[in-house]
């Protein structure tokens, strides 16, 4: 089992015959992902033709809006490369056409924007992941974003992070210590975004293949510490899975935004200590390199 | 993007906001036309730097006097010493670094009878995705300082963004505030006004701190901070008008040259300098460096997408800084491709004559390709396996080991 996705997943590119959208696309197909189809307003009717790394061109249909794509194909996932200055409206169209997942890949969408899609999602049924976020990916089924493909393995570890390049640490030490991963989530580093920290771990909780979990935080907001606060409750009700965790940021100065926009330690929130005692008295195990999560599981799962 | 305050008076009162009548000046000889411009008998002379606690600030020179860098002239010829004591000075407050910053430009300011102090800001609420009012009947104070000993007395209330400011909004900040008469009737209009200022122009922060009931009872936005979302200010076309009011002079340089190659730079104090892809790995990079007793000189996120010029770019930003005693470059490809990285990696380090110590750690995407590259470079470089050892080498090479 997996959360989120598998193979039986059909998913839409809106964006799709940028350079960005085709290169993902491209990839994901070659992962064995279910691409189904594109969105580029003016383009319907047309193909897009990708290459894959083997050489071999493939194609798929375009179309001028999600609705119309979603009726065509059955889509069940939407994954979005459009620029920052048209991406709220990308996101709301496909919120709009009832495209259950949808995953925004896009870093740079303005903050007010995001509280407007904020607002439709809360009274839609489709799930936002992102934006700013690296994507999804179930092992050897279906790959939604950006995440380098090869560094995976099946197995039983599901990995969720703020971060794109520390879920790869992740993915990466996992896959070394021969654990594998059943799910990668990648939730995004802006400060307003569609899925946080529990609704992912309330996912792998219920997910009987994913026997333990790593999540990464980073400093800024209060995510972290209130997913803490989610494992305890659940605890008490007997749900709880070994799980190592990692903050970034214990470093980074006040009041400064570190790369990502919900990066910022303010108004004395938001700061990593806080954050890795939360973690920590949740049961979480914490590491202090993100060098060690892999080894650091390994040996929790040891006892 | 921080603007002065001076701007953000400007760009609330387009919006209909109450402010005092002011002039902002850029050179010493505009002083007696601004004085002159007010009425008086109170004028207002506050120094315009992106920092907060300009009042409770201290100038580096003697000559600056021992006030703060806001003062009150209660004659036209005060206000003009006040003036001539601050412009070109060094103000130190507890928001800058200790060789202070410059002053540049000068606010002179109508004065205001006050009666009550408070304090309103505006941000953008992360627990519930909306923007939220924060205020307190604390104002003119260090609002962390009222956040940590009376945090009963700060309130936020967050708006709906299908709505907007309701009536009923506008009565619970009255209420939190304890206005009434006049400041009640004044919030009514005061409260919508901010939040459309707010949501057009894409601020991320608003702070008015005080905001003041004066003698006649009406409110009054006596100072004003305000940043915006640089991702909203990228966009081309979207505030054209705002990112006008951009004063490079309060930029780091490092930085300005960071934002042309679209790099997310931050400068620090330490003496290892790193460039990473990815805000996450670049933190846990600066960390990391922490962890094995040394301290970062900068925070460097080249992205996802950098190129071998990019690569190269930041390279050089990251050099240009004196205290930089070697760099750790650390990069999990996933789009990026280490063997482009290395090659960027190697021209920047033949074009700068590099002097420090370079650690390289490349994994992912052509991770073997990269780290031939820089293996048969014939250059000084150190190769890492991974971030642990990456950290231990620079560390080490640094302390000369």
């Amino acid at each position: 089992m997996s959360i989120l996705i598998d193979k039986n997943t059909k998913v839409l590119t809106q964006g799709m015959t940028g350079k960005t959208g085709t290169f993902h696309t491209e990839q994901g197909i070659a992962y064995g992902t279910q691409f189904v189809g594109g969105i580029t307003p003016g383009k319907g009717g047309q193909k897009w033709t990708g290459k894959l790394p083997n050489g071999e061109t493939v194609e798929r249909p375009l179309f001028n809006t999600v609705a119309e794509a979603k009726a065509a194909t059955g889509a069940n996932a939407t994954v979005i490369y459009v620029p920052p200055s048209g991406c709220a409206a990308a996101i709301l169209e496909a919120i709009d056409a009832e495209i259950p997942l949808i995953v925004t890949i896009t870093e740079g969408v303005p903050v007010l924007d995001m509280v407007k899609v904020k607002d439709r999602l809360s009274k839609s049924k489709s799930r936002l992941i992102g934006p700013n976020c690296p994507g999804v990916l179930t092992p050897g089924e279906c790959k939604i974003g950006i995440m380098p493909g090869n560094i995976f393995s099946k197995g039983s570890v599901g990995v969720l992070s703020r971060s794109g390049t520390l879920t790869y640490e992740a993915v990466f030490q996992t896959t070394n210590e021969g654990l594998g991963q059943t799910t990668a989530v990648g939730i995004g580093g802006d400060p307003v975004k569609g899925t946080d920290f529990i609704d992912v771990l309330e996912m792998f909780l219920a997910d009987d293949a994913t026997k333990s979990i790593i999540m990464i935080g980073e400093i800024g907001g209060s995510g972290e510490e209130d997913a803490a606060q989610f494992l305890k409750d659940e605890a008490k009700r007997g749900r709880k899975k070994p799980m190592v965790g990692f903050i970034a940021g214990r470093t980074a100065p006040k009041g400064r935004t570190m790369g990502h926009a919900g990066a910022i330690v303010s108004g004395g929130k938001g700061d990593a200590e806080s954050k890795i005692e939360a973690m920590q008295s949740a049961g979480i195990v914490v590491s202090d390199s993100p060098a060690r999560l892999g080894v650091t599981l390994s040996q929790v799962l040891k006892g | 993007m921080n603007i002065h305050e001076h701007q953000a008076k400007e760009v609330l009162k387009s919006f209909g906001a109450p402010v005092a009548k002011g002039v902002a000046i850029t050179s010493l000889d505009q002083a007696e036309a601004a004085i002159n411009a007010l009425p008086g008998p109170l004028w207002v002379v506050k120094s315009q730097i992106h920092a907060g606690g300009r009042g409770k600030g201290k100038f580096i020179e003697k000559e600056a006097g021992e006030k703060g860098g806001v003062r009150l002239g209660f004659s036209k010829e005060q206000a003009l010493e006040h003036v001539k004591a601050m412009f070109g000075r060094h103000l130190v407050t507890a928001q800058t670094s200790a060789a202070g910053k410059q002053v540049n430009r000068i606010y002179v300011e109508d004065g205001a009878d006050i009666e009550k102090e408070l304090y309103l800001s505006m941000l953008v609420d992360r627990e519930t995705g909306r923007v939220a009012f924060v205020v307190s009947t604390e104002g003119g104070m260090d609002i962390e300082a009222v956040a940590h000993d009376t945090p009963e007395k700060i309130l936020t209330i967050s708006i709906d963004p299908a709505t907007g400011v309701t009536a009923a909004d506008a009565g619970k900040l009255s209420d939190a505030l304890k206005l009434d008469g006049a400041a009640k009737a004044d919030m009514n209009t005061l409260a919508p006004i901010l939040y459309k200022a707010f949501t057009s122009k894409d601020m991320s922060m608003l702070e008015v701190n005080p905001l003041i009931v004066m003698k006649d009872g009406h409110l009054r936005v006596l100072d004003a901070k305000v940043s915006f979302d640089d991702n909203a200010l990228a966009i081309k076309g979207r505030h054209d008008d705002i990112l006008a009011l951009r004063d490079t002079t309060e930029e780091d340089e490092k930085e300005i040259a960071a934002k042309e190659w679209d790099l997310a730079y931050v400068p620090l104090d330490g003496t290892i300098g790193c460039m990473v892809n990815g805000a996450g790995l670049a933190m846990a990079t600066m960390d990391i460096i922490k962890l094995y007793g040394e301290e970062p000189a900068n925070f460097c996120d080249v992205g996802g997408g950098a190129g071998k010029e990019k690569v190269a770019a930041a390279f050089k930003i990251i050099m240009q800084d004196p205290k930089v005693k070697g760099i750790l470059v650390n990069i999990f490809g996933g789009i990026m491709k280490c063997d482009i990285i290395a090659e960027g990696v190697l021209a920047a380090v033949k074009e700068t004559n590099l002097s420090v110590p370079l650690v390289v750690r490349l994994e992912g995407t052509n991770a073997e390709m990269g780290k031939k590259i820089i293996r048969e470079s014939g250059l000084n470089v150190i190769p890492a396996n991974d971030l642990d050892d990456a950290a231990q080498k620079i560390v080490a090479a640094i302390k000369g080991k």
